[in-house]
């Protein structure tokens, strides 16, 4: 396991994800009711950033290339076009900054 | 309870395509725990349609990756998936579907998903082999073997049509190295859709990449010993070719529906929660007309769109209202074509519009077009911007002053925040 530091407390917005890469891996760090989510960043139908998605409800990312919906609190494909999952990393903040767990 | 449950006939789905298995999946992830069958009249399992004539054709991607799942994933969700079977008649009194053969199905809820179907040419000769159309993987799978064998001998393609599907071959055709001569009936391709200015860039992009474009041209007769060997055009231009490959649009399947005493016109027409006049029958994809309400608009439009994202999305809404939800299908709409190095997203829907401002140049590979009336954005264009689609939807609606939305010093981001 390796924790890294991805970015400052104030980087993430409600709605608003942002994109870090983490040994080599993309993932998109969302904000939602006050909590931290990461989920893989690239769509599992065909390769796009999830951070460049929509927010179509709390916990809902539309990939803005072909519309397949993620759950932001566990990877999970919620619909069509995408069938696997984007996968999640425990994420939290810690003096003001942001660290996500990935293996290594 | 239980018994009555079970004894219920079945949810049925007719059509397999993306708007068919996006409402199975959605009612069985709603919590829907009674039957539910597909009925598909393709072969295939279903399928992806938008690669068909990009990533498939170019051969970028394997045939397996345009399957939505594997065959198993459908029974793991418990969803009846019966291929290669055609509806032939729905009897909404009975709530009964015929097949060919003579099986009917009883439904509790349907929904009718039957997509659409190219429109033919009845010109002489029309019939020869080597005319293709571009709808079905077999389609495709036929075309691209045309393909390979024009590429082995150097021969040529005369696509008949420049709307989406027409200007993706051609352009397909010319990446694998073949020569390409594109012929279309309006004064520029995708006139419909694009409109004059914005089609007039699409025809500079193909012949900027070499295809012999060849506007407010129409096809007279196919001609060919056996097979075709030429296309002979309405202005008397005899185009020697390989093969040819027709796209002059779609109309909806609703043939097989013609005495179910639904109301068609150009579609199923449903209401905006996706329902027939008929009880328990829904539509979604491209055989349903619904009312569109652009953001902030006042008054609905009737269209019908020939969108795989609108059939994905309107199935989904369809399925939860066929388990009594009353959810409204209020999309903004969105399509993608891919053409050349040319990656090209449009949102929102205009049949009309007073003007167009275009944000960033044409010629730099790189722009978004606004189509604007009454001062809203009905409508963006956006050529190589993949990253600002989230932004360019919210602006769907908005009354934003047409300078800075020109200016491509503003961020969309804000102004997309500030509507």
């Amino acid at each position: 396991m390796a924790v890294v530091t991805v970015g400052n407390e104030d980087d993430v917005q409600e709605g608003q994800p942002f994109r870090v890469e983490v040994e080599g891996t993309p993932i998109a760090i969302f904000l939602a009711q006050g909590e931290l989510y990461a989920i893989g960043d690239t769509c599992t139908h065909e390769e796009f950033s999830l951070a460049d998605g929509e927010m179509v409800d709390d916990y809902t990312v539309e990939c803005a290339l072909h519309g397949a919906r993620f759950d932001i609190r566990t990877g999970r494909a919620l619909s069509l076009p995408a069938t696997g999952t984007a996968g999640s990393y425990p994420v939290w903040v810690e003096d003001g900054v942001i660290k996500v767990e990935v293996e290594e | 309870m239980a018994e009555a449950q079970a004894s219920r006939p079945p949810v049925v789905v007719v059509g397999g395509g993306i708007a068919g298995a996006s409402a199975a999946e959605t009612l069985r992830r709603e919590g829907f725990d009674g039957r539910i069958v597909v009925v598909g009249d393709e072969r295939a399992l279903p399928y992806e349609r938008p690669p068909l004539s990009k990533e498939f054709l170019l051969g970028a991607i394997p045939e397996a990756k345009v399957f939505l799942r594997a065959a198993e994933e459908y029974g793991a969700q418990d969803i009846e998936l019966r291929t290669g079977t055609r509806a032939t008649r729905l009897d909404v009194a009975q709530r009964r579907v015929e097949l060919a053969g003579g099986e009917s199905i009883a439904y509790d809820r349907l929904l009718l998903a039957t997509g659409s179907e190219p429109v033919r040419l009845h010109v002489p000769g029309a019939d020869l082999p080597g005319i293709r159309y571009l709808r079905t993987l077999d389609d495709a799978r036929a075309l691209a073997a045309e393909i390979a064998s024009a590429r082995a001998s150097g021969g040529r393609v005369v696509v008949v049509g420049a709307g989406f599907i027409g200007a993706e071959v051609a352009a397909d055709c010319r990446m694998l190295g073949l020569d390409v001569t594109l012929i279309e009936a309006l004064p520029v391709p995708m006139l419909r859709a694009l409109g004059a200015e914005m089609g007039g860039v699409f025809a500079e992009l193909h012949r900027a990449h070499g295809v012999d474009l060849r506007l407010g041209e129409g096809v007279a007769a196919f001609r060919g010993a056996g097979r075709v060997e030429e296309v002979v055009t309405t202005s008397g231009a005899r185009l020697g070719c390989a093969f040819a490959v027709v796209g002059v649009g779609v109309r909806p399947a609703t043939e097989w529906l013609r005495d179910a005493g639904l109301t068609l016109e150009n579609g199923v027409v449903v209401d905006c929660f996706c329902a027939t006049t008929a009880p328990g029958v829904f539509a979604a994809g491209d055989v349903a007309r619904w009312p569109y309400m652009m953001a902030d608009a006042t008054e609905p439009e009737m269209v019908r769109l020939e969108h795989w994202d609108n059939a994905l999305r309107q199935a989904e809404v369809a399925a939860r209202n066929m388990l009594g939800q009353q959810t409204p299908f209020a999309p903004t709409p969105y399509f993608w074509s891919d053409q050349y190095d040319w990656k090209a997203q449009y949102v929102g829907y205009a049949r009309t519009w007073e003007r167009v401002v275009v944000r960033g140049r044409p010629e730099d590979g790189a722009f978004i077009a606004f189509y604007l009336t009454g001062g809203r954005i009905c409508a963006a264009l956006a050529v190589n911007h993949v990253r600002e689609l989230v932004p360019l939807k919210k602006l769907i609606g908005a009354a934003l002053d047409p300078a800075r939305l020109a200016d491509a010093g503003e961020d969309l981001r804000g102004l997309s925040r500030q509507r």
